[in-house]
């Protein structure tokens, strides 16, 4: 049987482009020491791998941090993936990741049970705030919602279907929802948090999707429609989409990064965390290392990314909490 | 028989062409119709949406897309950060590659075929050469594994993911997602393998019996050879169909990162292409859309690619008895 020429053309072939693929440009960063202003006290000896998982609202956070160490000169090997808030804290209460990004703080009833049952000890860090927007078709006659009139609109006991069933002032248009899909931060913060129901579910007719883009493109190409979203999603549609101004007792507040910083954007202004082991971070000096730069380069990576960055206040905060995890 | 049904079709056409015909009832026009608008509606379906993806992918057809790992900073932050001193273009979302996704693919389908291909060919050559054919175990094995072909490939992530976890292996790394997929395709490579070893006529075997060598010597040296075509065609097209799968993955604990794998690959953490692909759809920002449009015709392209070389080997060592 004559297979062996061809095959022995084929896997040097195949080994050699994974070879290139793995080498090409591989120095690129090393070569930069030291010249990175504003690298901040990065150690760039430090060597070491990072495991991160968790919500994928802040994926792209963590994913800038990692991106931004790289380039100033660090070896430190960061994994970061996205299983959502939930199963983040699944694998991180377990022991088998480092840090767990999450959009929502941890659960006192279902998750932190488990993580003492495996005694993981962590430290919560607020990251970046985001201000969950509530979003309609641009052509819809309607600009601000009290917080009665939201929990009219997306509880789990509404049944309005026209938007004059919310508010007799707003247009005769029927109602069509896109929401965020059950398991994610998003709606578990709308459900528990601003709706408030006992079930902390929303209503099930509305239609959902984990890929918030598919919402976007829902909203802005159905009349009458409304949805929510994180506030970077609606940041980079705001020609498809009206956001609407929401009305705690205040007066109408519209979503925007100084409203969120400020905290007059309520009660939808949401915190964003990251979740440290303290074991990982007192014993792999790569861990302490990455959440160290993290945390310095707080606010340009949350801008760099799309997020908002937190105020003087929260930021002192967050770095109080960071100290305290050494000690 | 056949050349009846070819001459009837043959009529068919041709009076449907000119015009002119006896039978030109409007039933067997319309169910010549909807044969027509079958064959289309498929074909078309494809057509359009690669084209779509091609256009909308086309701003990012360039180097960038291979050697550059994920970037995340929005364009204007990153030019803004060219005043700390670091480089934009190794920042900006618009520069975004999926060189992680690539080489990790590329390991990964390495390692799958290194499992699967000796596990998946030996079961085969045993239940199609060794094992009688007829006991209750054969059957069972048989029925079993056309099953596992139809099994979703979510539950191997699930099933690969707690076995890493009884071992005790790291989470995200190359080893878990290669079983993972190693178990999804071994039903396929067997029952590949089987037809293979199968279309091998029985005089070649009787024949190589007959001149005194054991049943071991003739599967090594006259079945198996004689199989190599099938038995790689079968392969590869199960690689093809790995390849492109993300969710097993997502179980397995795939990340993203931004650092090259090292040597020896299969212990070290590694990034998925699909799924690089999936999370780069999914962002908020549009450059990062395009890329993902980008990323999916080289995806296509690679698994065209694959089945190409199915058929090539088929082609060329394929024999006839």
């Amino acid at each position: 049987m004559n297979v062996t020429p061809l095959r022995r053309a084929l896997v040097p072939g195949v080994a050699a482009l994974a070879l290139f693929l793995t080498a090409c440009g591989g120095d690129s960063s090393a070569e930069e020491d030291g010249s990175g202003a504003g690298a901040g006290d990065l150690d760039t000896s430090v060597t070491g791998e990072v495991a991160v998982d968790g919500s994928s609202t802040v994926y792209p956070m963590t994913t800038a941090a990692q991106e931004l160490m790289t380039l100033d000169g660090s070896p430190i090997q960061v994994s970061v993936g996205q299983s959502g808030t939930g199963g983040g804290f699944e694998v991180f209460c377990a022991g088998e990741t480092d840090i767990s990004n999450a959009s929502r703080p941890i659960k006192d009833d279902e998750e932190v049970p488990v993580c003492e049952e495996n005694g993981v000890e962590y430290t919560e860090l607020q990251v970046a705030v985001d201000a969950l927007t509530v979003v309609v078709h641009p052509d819809l006659a309607v600009d601000c919602l009290t917080v009665d009139e939201l929990i009219a609109l997306f509880g789990p006991k509404s049944k309005a279907e026209n938007w004059q069933d919310i508010n007799p002032e707003f247009p005769d248009q029927e109602i069509t929802g896109f929401i965020p899909g059950a398991d994610s931060g998003t709606y578990d913060y709308m459900a528990a948090d601003v709706v408030a129901d006992e079930s902390e579910t929303l209503r099930n007719d509305f239609e959902s999707s984990e890929d918030d883009n598919v919402l976007v493109n829902g909203v802005s190409g159905t009349p009458g429609a409304v949805g929510f979203f994180g506030y970077t999603y609606f940041e980079e549609n705001a020609d498809k989409l009206k956001a609407l101004e929401i009305d705690s007792g205040d007066g109408c507040v519209a979503p925007s990064a100084e409203t969120a910083q400020d905290g007059s954007y309520t009660p939808l202004a949401r915190p964003l965390f990251i979740y440290v082991s303290n074991k990982s971070y007192t014993e792999k000096p790569a861990v302490a290392e990455f959440v160290d730069y993290y945390v310095a380069n707080l606010e340009t990576v949350a801008t760099g990314a799309g997020f908002i960055a937190l105020n003087e206040t929260d930021y002192a905060a967050t770095k109080d909490a960071l100290a305290g995890i050494g000690g | 028989m056949s050349s009846a049904a070819t001459t009837a079709a043959a009529v068919t056409t041709s009076t449907l062409a000119s015009g002119r015909s006896q039978d030109r009832d409007l039933r067997s026009l319309a169910f010549l119709g909807a044969l027509w608008f079958s064959l289309f509606f498929g074909v078309a379906v494809l057509f359009a949406l690669i084209v779509d993806t091609a256009i909308s992918g086309a701003p990012r057809f360039d180097s960038a897309l291979f050697t550059q790992y994920t970037q995340t900073f929005d364009p204007e932050r990153a030019e803004a950060l060219a005043a700390t001193g670091r480089d934009p273009k190794d920042l900006s979302a618009a520069y975004t590659g999926f060189r992680s996704g690539i080489v990790g693919s590329i390991i990964l389908m390495i390692t799958t075929a290194l499992l699967a291909i000796p596990l998946g060919v030996s079961a085969a050559v045993y239940l199609e050469e060794f094992a009688s054919k007829t006991s209750r175990f054969s059957k069972v094995v048989e029925v079993n594994l056309q099953n596992l072909a139809a099994v979703p490939a979510v539950i191997y992530g699930m099933l690969a993911a707690t076995l890493m976890a009884v071992v005790g292996v790291q989470r995200g790394i190359a080893i878990g997602g290669a079983v993972a997929l190693a178990l999804l395709i071994l039903p396929v490579v067997i029952i590949t393998t089987r037809e293979a070893l199968r279309s091998v006529p029985d005089e070649i075997r009787q024949g190589s019996l007959a001149l005194g060598a054991t049943v071991w010597q003739t599967t090594w040296r006259q079945t198996l050879p004689s199989a190599v075509p099938g038995i790689s065609t079968g392969t590869i097209l199960g690689l093809s169909r790995a390849i492109g799968e993300a969710a097993p993955l997502v179980m397995i604990g795939f990340g993203a990162i931004n650092f090259a794998p090292e040597f020896p690959f299969v212990t070290s953490k590694i990034e998925a292409f699909p799924l690089e692909i999936f999370n780069a759809a999914s962002d908020s920002k549009e450059v990062v859309q395009q890329a993902a449009s980008a990323g999916i015709i080289v995806l296509l392209a690679m698994i065209l690619g694959m089945n190409a070389v199915a058929i090539i080997i088929r082609n060329k060592f394929q024999r006839s008895w």
